[in-house]
C-alpha cells in the first residue's frame, strides 16, 4: 500500500523566536495500543522529519514556539494530521489506525474520519473488494455492508435500501455531487458504475448534514481514488468474465500525477451480458448493455486547488419479458404459474420491455486554504438525465419510447471548513440547485412525471467538538427550501373523483375536453438536524449515539402520479395535498475494534411521520382487463432494527466476520406492517489468508435470508372470464428463507517488473438453489439467478 | 484569488442563462395512442332486428366506470353473424383500431366465452389471418332457449396461433397479451 499526503494544512509562523524547544512522543497503534516503529513524522511547513524508535518513541529539537501540523504515516496505517502547539506539556501520544486491509473485510471507520460522521456509523467497501466486483451494480456491492439491502426489478435494476428505507430517502454521493437521476422510481436504478469509485461508505442516516437534510433512510458516498502526490503513472486493467449471463466487463483506469500537484485521471467500463438464467430456464429478455466513462483532472496545491470532473453513464436493460402483464386475467395466469410465461432461447438482443438511460455529470471544483482557519471549497455541477422506457406496444409504436424524461439539474454549492481548533471542527455552506424536467410528449403515452421546475437552497451548520480523549460531540442544523413549479394534464374524471375540482380550481389553467393543464406549485420549508456523543472506553471500546431530523419534501411521483404504470402492470396514483416526510431516527453503535477481534452492534429507531407509502387499494376495470389501483398514502411509521458485525481473527491465517440484519416496519395508523420491509439476513464469511504464498486468499460465504413473516396483507380477487369464476390474486405471501453459498478465491502474480497480475475466481450460488427474494418485484415472475461462475483478471501497471 | 471569483462569477452566470425551459406554455395534452375505449359488436340475423351491445370506457384507466349497452335481447333459436369494431374515441378523428388489428392480423385473435347459463353454440370464426388462422373481427354463434349469462370477449396479441386447441377458439394455451377482455352481460329471449 502506498503513502499519500492527505490534507496539508497551511501553518502560519508568528515572530522570530528563539527556536529551542523540544517535542516529544510516541505513536501507537490505535487498534491494540502497540508502539509503531519507523512510522514518520513530518512537521508540515517547516520541512522536519523524524523517525519512531525501537519504541515507537520520536524527538524533535530546536522548534519555534507556535502552532503546527504534524503528518504522521506508518506503512500499514493510514496517514493522520495532527494540530499540535509548541512547547507541548509532557509527551505527545498519537494514534495511528491500521488500514481497513489489514481488518480484511468491511469495516467502520474509525475516529479518524475527518471528512464525514462521527457520531453515526460509516461502513465502507474498500477498493479491493470493488475491484472483486466490478461486473456488479452499486446495488449489489452495497448489500457487503449489514444493513443495507436492496430493491430489485430482475437481477440487473438494483436499489440500495438502508435500514428498511429506499428510493429518494437514500442521497447517492458521487464524488461529491448528489446524483439527480430520478432516484423516485422504485425500478430505477442509480446511474452509477461502481468501477468509477475508489471507495464506497455507506451512513446509515442523516447525520452528514452537508449532503442533505432529506436522507431519512441514509447516505451513500461514492469517492475516487485519492491522488498521491508526486511524479507517476500508473494503471489498472479488470476483465471478469461470468458464465451467467454469458458476458462480462472490462474496466481500465489510468492515473497520471505530478509532484506539483497536477493529476489526470481517466477510466472507462464496459459490460455486456446475455440473457441471464434461473437454475431451470432463461430469464428471458434480462440482457444488458452498460458503458461508463469517466475523466477526472485538477490541481492539488498547499493552500489551493482545482477539480474538474466528467462522467458519463449508460445503460441498456431488458426487463423480463414474463413479466409484462396485460391485466389481472393475465398477472393470475402468471403468478399462478412456476415457470415464466414466455422462456425463449438464450440471446444477446434487448427487446421491448426494457430501459435505456443515460446520464451525464460535470462538475468544477475550486479550493482555498485560508491561514488558521480551513477550507473554503465551492463547486458547480450539471446532471443531465435522460431516461428511456420502452414498452411492448400495438401498431409498430414498439421503437418509440413509452417514457421519455429528460432531467437537467444545476447546483452550486459553498463549502467553508473550520479546522485550526485542535479539538473543535466545523462546517457551514450553502447550496443553490435549479432543476427542469421535460417529458417528451413524441411518446404518444400521457405523461408520467410533468414537467417542471424546481429550485432549492439550502444552508446548513454543523461541528464538532472533542471535548477529551474519551468524548466527542458532534451537531449541526440545516434548511432547505424546494420549490415546485409544474405543468401538470389531468384527466378530467381523475380531477374530479379525487375531488382536486373543489381544493384546486386555482391552478387550472386550461380545459380541453377530457383533460385539463393545471399549474401546481409548492413551496416547502424543511428542518432538519443532528446532535450525537461518541465516547470511547476502556480499551478500544466506542459508543456512538445520535439523533437525527430528516425532513423530506415529496417527490414529483408522489406527488403527480396517475395512470398505468406499464412496467409494473398497476395503476399507480399520487396526491398533490403531500405534506413533507418528517423522521426522527436515534441510533446507538457499540463498537469494539482490535486487530484480532471486532464487533459493532447498532440499534436504531426511526420515527417517520407522515410517511409516504404506496401499496394496493382496489381494482379498477379497463378494456384490458382488471388492474389493481396502487395509490400513495401517507402514514406515521416507526422503523426499528439492529444490525451487527463480528470479526475474529482466529489465526494468521483464518478469520471469520459475520453480519446480522434485522428491520421491523410498523404502520402506526393502520397498526400493520409496512410493506416491502427487508426481512432478517445473517451473512458469514470464512476467510483464508497466505500472505507468502503469492498472497493467496479464499473465502466461502454463507448467506441466509429468512422469510419475511411480518407483511400487509395485499390480495385481491379478480373475475376470470376464461373459466367464469372469481379468483384470488396472491401479490403479498413472501416467499420462503433460502440459504446460499458463495465462493471467492484470488492471488496474485508478478509478471513484470512493476506489474501485479491479480487472477480471480467466484462462484455465486454455488449450489444452484432456486429461490425467490421478497424485495425483487419480479419474483411473482420468475426464480432468482441460478449458478454463475466469474473468473477475473486484474493486472496493476 | 482572483481566478477564483472568475470561475464561481462564470457558473453563477451559466447557472441563471441556462434556467430558460422548454415547456412555460405547459406543452399539449397527449391523448393515449394506443388507447381502446370501445369495442363495439354489431349481431345480425334474419329473424329479427339488428342487435348492438358496445364496452365504452372514455377515460382508459381513469377512475371513471366503463358504460356497457345493449341495444336489446338476443333472440332465441336465432343464428347471428357478428361483426366488431374497436376504436379510439379520445382521438379526433377517432382511431379506427381495427384497421391495425387487421393489419397485424397474424399477431391477434379474438376468443369468445359463454359462462353462467347463457345458451350460445357454435362460435364459429368467420374470417382468417394471412397463415389461414382464425382472426375473430367476424364471427357467427347459434342461440339456444331463453336465458341469462356472461358472454366475455377477448383480444390476444402476439400469441401462438398453432398452439393446440388456439384455432378452434380455445384460449387455453394461447399466451400472448390481453388488449381487451370485456364481459357482456346478456339476456336471450
Amino acid at each position: 500500500m502506498r503513502l499519500f499526503i492527505l490534507f496539508l494544512f497551511f501553518t502560519s509562523y508568528i515572530y522570530p523566536q528563539v527556536c529551542s524547544e523540544t517535542l516529544e512522543g510516541s505513536i501507537e497503534d490505535f487498534h491494540d495500543g502497540s508502539k509503531l516503529i519507523g512510522a514518520t513524522i513530518i512537521v508540515v511547513g517547516v520541512e522536519k522529519i523524524t523517525q519512531t524508535d525501537l519504541n515507537g518513541n520520536f524527538r524533535l529539537e530546536n522548534i519555534c514556539p507556535g502552532t503546527y501540523t504534524l503528518q504522521v504515516s506508518h506503512p500499514e496505517c493510514s496517514t493522520k494530521i495532527v494540530q499540535i502547539t509548541v512547547p507541548n506539556n509532557g509527551k505527545l501520544t498519537i494514534k495511528l489506525e491500521h488500514h481497513l486491509e489489514e481488518l480484511d473485510q468491511v469495516t467502520v471507520k474509525g475516529s479518524a474520519g475527518i471528512d464525514h460522521v462521527t457520531t453515526q456509523l460509516e461502513n465502507k467497501i474498500s477498493s479491493d473488494q470493488l475491484e472483486s466486483l466490478s461486473y456488479a451494480n452499486l446495488g449489489d456491492a452495497l448489500k457487503l455492508l449489514s444493513g443495507v439491502s436492496s430493491l430489485n426489478t430482475g437481477s440487473t435494476v438494483v436499489k440500495p435500501v438502508i435500514q428498511g428505507l429506499h428510493s429518494s430517502r437514500v442521497v447517492i454521493m458521487n464524488n461529491g455531487v448528489r446524483m439527480q437521476d430520478q432516484e423516485w422510481g422504485a425500478e430505477h436504478a442509480p446511474n452509477v458504475d461502481v468501477n468509477s469509485a475508489g471507495s464506497i461508505s455507506v451512513i446509515k442516516g442523516a447525520s452528514a448534514l452537508q449532503y442533505g437534510g432529506d436522507a431519512v433512510g441514509g447516505i451513500v458516498l461514492l469517492e475516487p481514488e485519492r491522488i498521491i502526490k508526486n511524479d507517476s503513472l500508473f494503471g489498472k486493467t479488470i476483465l471478469t468474465a461470468g458464465t451467467n449471463g454469458r458476458g462480462g466487463t472490462l474496466t481500465s483506469s489510468l492515473t497520471k500525477t505530478y509532484e506539483n500537484g497536477w493529476y489526470a485521471n481517466t477510466q472507462g467500463t464496459f459490460k455486456r451480458f446475455g440473457d441471464f438464467e434461473a437454475p431451470n430456464y432463461v430469464l428471458s429478455n434480462t440482457a444488458m448493455v452498460e458503458k461508463g466513462a469517466s475523466l477526472r483532472f485538477g490541481v492539488n496545491k498547499f493552500t489551493y486547488g482545482f477539480e474538474g470532473y466528467y462522467s458519463f453513464f449508460q445503460n441498456e436493460l431488458g426487463i423480463l419479458r414474463a413479466s409484462h402483464i396485460g391485466g389481472a386475467d393475465d398477472q393470475f395466469r402468471a403468478i399462478n404459474s412456476n415457470r415464466p410465461l414466455v422462456i425463449n432461447d438464450f440471446t444477446y438482443t434487448i427487446d421491448n420491455p426494457k430501459q435505456e438511460v443515460t446520464h451525464h455529470l460535470a462538475k468544477v471544483k475550486v479550493f482555498r486554504r485560508l491561514t488558521n482557519f480551513g477550507k473554503l471549497e465551492t463547486q458547480y455541477d450539471f446532471q443531465f438525465n435522460n431516461r428511456l422506457e420502452f414498452d411492448i406496444r400495438r401498431g409498430g409504436r414498439g421503437d418509440k419510447a413509452a417514457v421519455d424524461l429528460e432531467l437537467s439539474s444545476h447546483s452550486l454549492t459553498a463549502d467553508l471548513s473550520y479546522d485550526a481548533h485542535p479539538k473543535l471542527k466545523g462546517n457551514a455552506g450553502i447550496l443553490l440547485r435549479y432543476q427542469n424536467n421535460y417529458a417528451n410528449p413524441d411518446t404518444g403515452v400521457r405523461r408520467l412525471i410533468p414537467d417542471y421546475d424546481k429550485l432549492d437552497a439550502a444552508i446548513y451548520v454543523l461541528g464538532k467538538y472533542r471535548l477529551d480523549d474519551f468524548w466527542t460531540l458532534e451537531g449541526g442544523f440545516r434548511y432547505d427550501f424546494n420549490h415546485i413549479d409544474a405543468n401538470k394534464f389531468y384527466r378530467k374524471s381523475l380531477w374530479e373523483s379525487r375531488e382536486y375540482n373543489l381544493e384546486f380550481p386555482e391552478i387550472v389553467v386550461e380545459d380541453f375536453g377530457n383533460q385539463i393543464l393545471t399549474n401546481p406549485i409548492f413551496n416547502y420549508h424543511n428542518f432538519s438536524g443532528t446532535a450525537g456523543f461518541r465516547y470511547s472506553f476502556l480499551k478500544n471500546y466506542d459508543l456512538l449515539v445520535n439523533y437525527s431530523l430528516a425532513t423530506r419534501a415529496p417527490n414529483p411521483s408522489e406527488l403527480f402520479s396517475e395512470g398505468l404504470h406499464q412496467s409494473a402492470s398497476r395503476i399507480e396514483i399520487g396526491d398533490i395535498r403531500f405534506t413533507q416526510e418528517i423522521a426522527n431516527k436515534f441510533s446507538v453503535a457499540l463498537e469494539k475494534k482490535e486487530a484480532n477481534f471486532s464487533f459493532t452492534i447498532n440499534p436504531y429507531l426511526n420515527s417517520i411521520q407522515n410517511f409516504i407509502l404506496l401499496e394496493p387499494v382496489a381494482i379498477e376495470q379497463t378494456i384490458r382487463g382488471n388492474f389493481q389501483v396502487w395509490e400513495f398514502r401517507q402514514t406515521n411509521a416507526t422503523l426499528f432494527g439492529i444490525d451487527i458485525d463480528g470479526y475474529v481473527k482466529l489465526d494468521r491465517n483464518f478469520s471469520v466476520n459475520t453480519k446480522f440484519s434485522f428491520v421491523k416496519g410498523n404502520d402506526k395508523k393502520t397498526d400493520e406492517a409496512l410493506i416491502q420491509m427487508p426481512p432478517a439476513n445473517l451473512a458469514t464469511y470464512f476467510h483464508y489468508k497466505n500472505k507468502k504464498w503469492k498472497n493467496l486468499k479464499l473465502s466461502l460465504e454463507s448467506n441466509y435470508v429468512f422469510r419475511q413473516n411480518e407483511y400487509p396483507e395485499t390480495n385481491f380477487e379478480i373475475f376470470l372470464p376464461s373459466t367464469n369464476t372469481f379468483a384470488l390474486v396472491d401479490l403479498s405471501t413472501p416467499p420462503d428463507a433460502y440459504h446460499l453459498l458463495h465462493f471467492n478465491a484470488d492471488a496474485d502474480f508478478k509478471v513484470f517488473d512493476n506489474s501485479v497480475l491479480n487472477l480471480g475466481l467466484t462462484i455465486h450460488n454455488i449450489f444452484d438453489t432456486e429461490y425467490r427474494d421478497y424485495l425483487n418485484r419480479l419474483r411473482y415472475y420468475a426464480d432468482d439467478l441460478g449458478r454463475n461462475i466469474i473468473v477475473r483478471l486484474k493486472i496493476n501497471y | 484569488m482572483k481566478n477564483l471569483k472568475i470561475i464561481v462569477l462564470f457558473f453563477t452566470a451559466t447557472l441563471f442563462l441556462t434556467s430558460c425551459s422548454r415547456n412555460d406554455n405547459g406543452g399539449d395534452p397527449i391523448n393515449e395512442e394506443e388507447l381502446i375505449t370501445t369495442l363495439r359488436v354489431t349481431l345480425v340475423t334474419n329473424q329479427g332486428p339488428n342487435v348492438v351491445i358496445e364496452y365504452r370506457d372514455l377515460d382508459g384507466d381513469g377512475p371513471n366506470a366503463p358504460i356497457i349497452t345493449s341495444s336489446s335481447d338476443l333472440l332465441a333459436n336465432a343464428s347471428y353473424n357478428a361483426s366488431m369494431v374497436v376504436l379510439n374515441e379520445t382521438e379526433s378523428p377517432v382511431d379506427d383500431i381495427t384497421l391495425e388489428i387487421k393489419d397485424e392480423d397474424i399477431a391477434h385473435q379474438f376468443f369468445y366465452q359463454v359462462g353462467g347459463g347463457l345458451n350460445i353454440t357454435n362460435i364459429t370464426y368467420l374470417d382468417l389471418d394471412e397463415n389461414g388462422n382464425p382472426l375473430g373481427l367476424e364471427f357467427s354463434l347459434q342461440t339456444g332457449a331463453p336465458s341469462i349469462g356472461n358472454f366475455t370477449i377477448t383480444l390476444r396479441h402476439d400469441l401462438d396461433k398453432f398452439a393446440e386447441g388456439v384455432s378452434e377458439g380455445n384460449i387455453t394455451n394461447a399466451g400472448g397479451d390481453t388488449d381487451i377482455s370485456v364481459t357482456f352481460p346478456l339476456v336471450i329471449q
